[in-house]
C-alpha cells in the first residue's frame, strides 16, 4: 500500500456502536436496580445514578484498592471481586462495594527485628493456620496466587512473596473470606518489607555515590555550573549527550 | 471502521520503522512547535487573577476562580480548638507521608489529615520511576542540568541543586524501608533512561514503583503509630493575626462539622489539580487532586509560581472509553515504543521532553492525521507490540505488569496490539513558593509536593516528581518540627480571611467556594 495516498479524511474512525447508540442496561447497586448505559465503568454507573462516593474512591487508575467491590453477573451464583473504576456494567449485573474490613494489622520496627522469618509467626501467628481452601487467591481482584503467598512466607520464601505481591493495591478482599483469619495483603507487605531490609543485597554503588557527594567530590563542578550565566547554562544543557 | 482493520498500518510499518531514528529537535524547534500547540500557549484558557498575591498574573480559568473564591469557614467560627499539635501534614500521599515520618523521627507531635484515606493520592500510580543519579557516568549536576533543560531553564536553582543532591540518601532511606527496587545482577540499583534524560537514572520497582512505595510509607506510618485523621479535608488554615500560620480548619466529611486544629507549624501536602479539567482535558489523576492547597496557601497570603504551567502526559489513553485519560507509562516509551500517526509514520523523538512529544502529537491530530473515536476523541497509536518484536515475547508482558493487566480489563492485549493515546492532564508544574527547607512565603507554613512550585520550571522532567515528593517531604518535615520545638503555639484567628474577603468584594469575585475537594461527577436532576 502506498502510504502517502491514504485517503485520511473519513477513514480513520474506530468503530464504537456503544458510543454511537449507547444501551441502557440494568444493574442492581447495592440491592437497588437502576438503568445505566452498557460498558461504563461502575464507579461512574454509581455517579449516573446520583450517588456520591467518598469511601469507595481513591486514584480511578486501579492502583489504590479502595474500590474493592463484589459483583455477579447475570444468573450466575458466583459472586466475584474486581476494582469498580476498572469494571465495566453489563446487563443484569449486581454489585456491592465492600466496606472496609477490620483486618489487623501487626506493628513493628523492621530494623531491629533479629530473626524476620521468625518473627512473622509471633506477629501475623494466624498466617501457618492457611487451611488451604483457596478463598484469598480467587478473591484477588489483582489475580494474584494469593494461597500460595502466604505458604511460601510461611516457609521464609520472602523473596518469591516480594515478587508475588509486587501486584498488590492492598484493596484487602483476601482478608473477609478467609476462615482462619489471616489477612495476606498485611502479612505479604511486613514479608516484603522484611525481604527488602534483611534479605536484599547492599547496592554498593548508591553507598559510594552518597560518600562522594559527602566529600564534595562534585564541588568544583557544582561551582562552575552556578557561576554559569542564562545563555552559558542554555549552551551547557544542549551540549548534554 | 473496526479498530483491528485501522491498527494494520502500524503493523504493517513496524519493520520499516525500527530502522528509522527520529532526530531530537534543536532548542529553537523545540519553542515553536510547543509555542503553537501546547495547550499552557491557548490563550483564550487563560485570564488574569484580579487580586491577591499574584494579582495581575495569568492562570487558567479554572484555577483563578477557585483562588478568587471564598471560603466555606464563616468569619466567626468558634476557634477552640478540637486537636493540638506541633506538625499538622495536609494530605495522604507521598509527600505527606514523608513529612510525617521525618518529622514523627524528630519526636514532633504530627497530626496527620488526608481528605480520602492514607494513601489515596497521584504517588500510588506513579509508574516511571524515581529519577536519582547513582552511576558513575551520571552526576547530580547532570542530573541538575537535564532538569533544567526539560523546564525551559526557569526551575529554582537552589531548589533544584538540593532536589538531586539528596536523592541518593533519599534512596537509601526507602532501601532503608524496604522499598524494592529493581536491581542488577550485581547488586546495584538497576536504571532506566528516562525521556528528556541523557543518562539513564530511573530506578524502578517494575511499573509499580509509586505503589510499592506508598505501600511501604503507608505501613510505616501506621507502626509508627501517627495519629491519622482520615476523610478530613482541609478547608481553610489558620493565622496568628501577624502573618504566621499557626493551625487549620478541616472539615469531617462524614458529619460536615468543622475540625479545628492548633498547630505549631502546618505542611501542605495535597497535590495538583488534574480534577479541575483544564480546558476541558481527562486527567490521569486521583479523585482528590483539585487545588485545595493553592488556594488555601493563597488565601493566607503565599504567593503561587509558575501557575500557568501544566504538564500534559503525552500518553493518556483514548480507547475503550473506560480507560480514557488513564495513563499509558511513559516506560513503553523508555523501552523503545514508537508513536505512529493514522499514516504509519513516526513523527517526534518518542524521549523528548512530556511537552515536546504532547505537542507533537496534538499537531498530528490537528493536521488530520490523528485516529478518531465514535465518542468524539482523537489520538495517535502508540507501538506496544514493538517491544515484543524488539527484545522478545513476553518482554511487555513482564516489564509492564500493570499495564497489561489495566488493558486485559476491557479485552485489550497491548502486546499484540497498538493501543490509542492522546495528551492527558497530568501535572501542575508550578505551586505554593518555597524555600529549600519547603517553607512557603507565610512563616510556619509549609508545602510539599506537586502543591509546591519552582522546582520543575515550567515542565516537569519524568521521575523527578517521586524525587521531588521524598525529598521535599523529608525536609518541610524536619524542618517544620524543629521550628514546632522552637516557638509557643500562636493564636487562632482568622484575620486573613477576613482581609482576603474585603478584597474579593472590592472586585466583585464571583460566587465560588473554594477548596472545591472533588468534583462533582454525580448526576443530579
Amino acid at each position: 500500500m502506498d502510504m502517502a495516498d491514504r485517503n485520511i479524511s473519513t477513514k480513520d474512525v474506530i468503530d464504537q456502536e456503544e458510543v454511537l447508540h449507547p444501551r441502557m442496561v440494568t444493574v442492581e447497586i447495592a440491592g437497588k436496580k437502576h438503568q445505566v448505559p452498557e460498558g461504563i465503568a461502575m464507579l461512574k454507573a454509581l455517579w449516573y445514578t446520583g450517588q456520591e462516593v467518598i469511601r469507595g474512591v481513591g486514584c480511578l487508575g486501579g492502583f489504590c484498592g479502595a474500590c474493592a467491590t463484589y459483583y455477579r453477573t447475570k444468573d450466575d451464583p458466583k459472586v466475584k471481586t474486581c476494582l469498580a473504576c476498572q469494571t465495566a456494567v453489563h446487563d443484569g449485573m449486581s454489585f456491592s462495594m465492600m466496606p472496609p474490613f477490620p483486618a489487623r494489622k501487626a506493628t513493628y520496627d523492621l530494623a531491629t527485628l533479629a530473626d524476620p522469618k521468625q518473627d512473622l509467626f509471633n506477629l501475623y501467628p494466624e498466617a501457618p493456620l492457611c487451611r488451604n481452601c483457596n478463598a484469598c487467591t480467587e478473591a484477588c481482584p489483582q489475580k494474584i496466587d494469593v494461597r500460595e503467598g502466604v505458604w511460601r512466607a510461611v516457609f521464609g520464601d520472602f523473596k518469591a512473596v516480594s515478587e508475588m505481591f509486587m501486584d498488590c493495591v492492598m484493596c484487602g478482599m483476601c482478608a473477609p473470606v478467609c476462615i482462619a483469619d489471616i489477612a495476606p495483603s498485611l502479612v505479604a507487605v511486613y514479608v516484603s518489607r522484611a525481604q527488602g531490609v534483611h534479605f536484599t543485597e547492599k547496592p554498593v554503588r548508591l553507598a559510594q555515590r552518597i560518600k562522594e557527594i559527602e566529600d564534595g567530590r562534585f564541588n568544583d563542578e557544582w561551582a562552575r555550573v552556578l557561576k554559569m550565566n542564562e545563555q552559558e547554562l542554555t549552551k551547557a544543557c544542549a551540549e548534554l549527550k | 471502521m473496526d479498530i483491528h482493520v485501522l491498527q494494520q498500518i502500524v503493523h504493517e510499518t513496524r519493520d520499516a520503522r525500527r530502522k528509522q531514528t527520529m532526530p531530537k529537535l534543536s532548542e529553537a524547534e523545540r519553542d515553536a512547535l510547543i509555542e503553537k500547540y501546547h495547550p499552557d500557549f491557548r490563550e483564550s484558557a487563560y485570564r488574569t487573577i484580579k487580586f491577591g498575591p499574584n494579582e495581575g498574573e495569568k492562570t487558567v480559568r479554572e484555577l483563578a476562580a477557585l483562588l478568587e473564591g471564598d471560603s466555606p469557614v464563616p468569619a466567626d467560627l468558634e476557634l477552640t480548638p478540637t486537636h493540638t499539635c506541633d506538625v499538622l501534614v495536609v494530605g495522604g500521599g507521598g509527600a505527606g507521608c514523608a513529612a510525617a515520618l521525618h518529622a514523627h523521627a524528630q519526636g514532633a507531635k504530627v497530626l496527620f489529615a488526608t481528605k480520602l484515606r492514607l494513601g489515596d493520592s497521584n504517588t500510588v500510580m506513579a509508574q516511571g520511576g524515581i529519577q536519582i543519579s547513582v552511576t558513575a557516568e551520571d552526576s547530580p549536576v547532570t542530573h541538575f542540568l537535564d532538569t533544567l533543560k526539560g523546564g525551559h531553564m526557569k526551575n529554582d536553582h537552589a531548589l533544584l541543586k538540593v532536589m538531586v543532591e539528596e536523592g541518593p540518601s533519599v534512596a537509601q532511606w526507602l532501601l532503608d524501608l524496604g522499598v524494592l527496587f529493581d536491581r542488577d545482577a550485581d547488586g546495584n540499583l538497576h536504571v532506566k533512561k528516562g525521556g528528556g534524560s541523557s543518562k539513564p537514572r530511573l530506578l524502578t520497582c517494575s511499573d509499580y514503583t509509586g505503589l510499592e512505595i506508598m505501600r511501604v510509607l503507608k505501613d510505616e506510618v501506621l507502626n509508627q503509630k501517627i495519629q491519622m485523621l482520615e476523610f478530613a479535608a482541609a478547608v481553610e488554615l489558620l493565622s496568628d493575626g501577624n502573618g504566621r500560620c499557626t493551625g487549620a480548619v478541616l472539615r469531617d466529611l462524614d458529619n460536615k462539622r468543622f475540625i479545628v486544629v492548633a498547630a505549631k507549624t502546618v505542611v501542605l501536602a495535597t497535590g495538583g489539580i488534574g480534577r479541575l479539567h483544564i480546558q476541558g482535558f481527562p486527567t490521569s489523576n486521583h479523585y482528590g487532586a483539585t487545588g485545595d492547597g493553592l488556594t488555601m496557601a493563597y488565601r493566607m497570603g503565599a504567593k503561587l509560581m509558575h501557575i500557568d504551567t501544566f504538564q500534559y502526559h503525552p500518553s493518556g489513553a483514548v480507547y475503550p472509553e473506560q480507560l480514557v485519560g488513564a495513563l499509558v507509562t511513559e516506560g513503553i516509551r523508555s523501552e523503545g515504543g514508537h508513536l505512529v500517526n493514522a499514516k504509519g509514520e513516526r513523527f517526534v523523538n518518542e524521549l523528548d521532553t512530556r511537552d515536546v512529544v504532547s505537542s507533537s502529537i496534538i499537531r498530528e491530530c490537528e493536521e488530520g492525521r490523528g485516529i478518531r473515536t465514535m465518542a468524539g476523541r482523537v489520538g495517535v497509536w502508540l507501538d506496544t507490540p514493538l517491544l515484543d518484536a524488539e527484545q522478545g515475547p513476553g518482554t511487555i508482558e513482564k516489564h509492564f505488569p500493570a499495564m497489561v493487566m489495566q488493558y486485559d480489563r476491557f479485552g485489550v492485549d497491548i502486546s499484540k496490539d497498538p493501543v490509542l493515546i492522546y495528551p492527558t492532564l497530568h501535572y501542575q508544574n508550578g505551586g505554593v513558593q518555597i524555600d529549600t527547607n519547603g517553607e512557603s512565603g507565610v512563616a510556619n507554613l509549609f508545602v510539599a509536593g506537586e502543591a509546591s512550585g519552582g522546582l520543575h520550571g515550567r515542565n516537569r522532567l519524568m521521575g523527578n516528581s517521586l524525587l521531588d515528593l521524598m525529598v521535599y517531604g523529608k525536609r518541610s518535615g524536619l524542618t517544620a518540627a524543629a521550628r514546632a520545638k522552637a516557638e509557643p503555639q500562636g493564636k487562632l484567628t482568622l484575620e486573613h480571611l477576613k482581609r482576603f474577603r474585603t478584597e474579593a468584594r472590592k472586585h466583585h469575585a464571583a460566587d465560588v467556594v473554594s477548596p472545591m475537594l472533588f468534583p462533582a461527577y454525580a448526576k443530579k436532576e
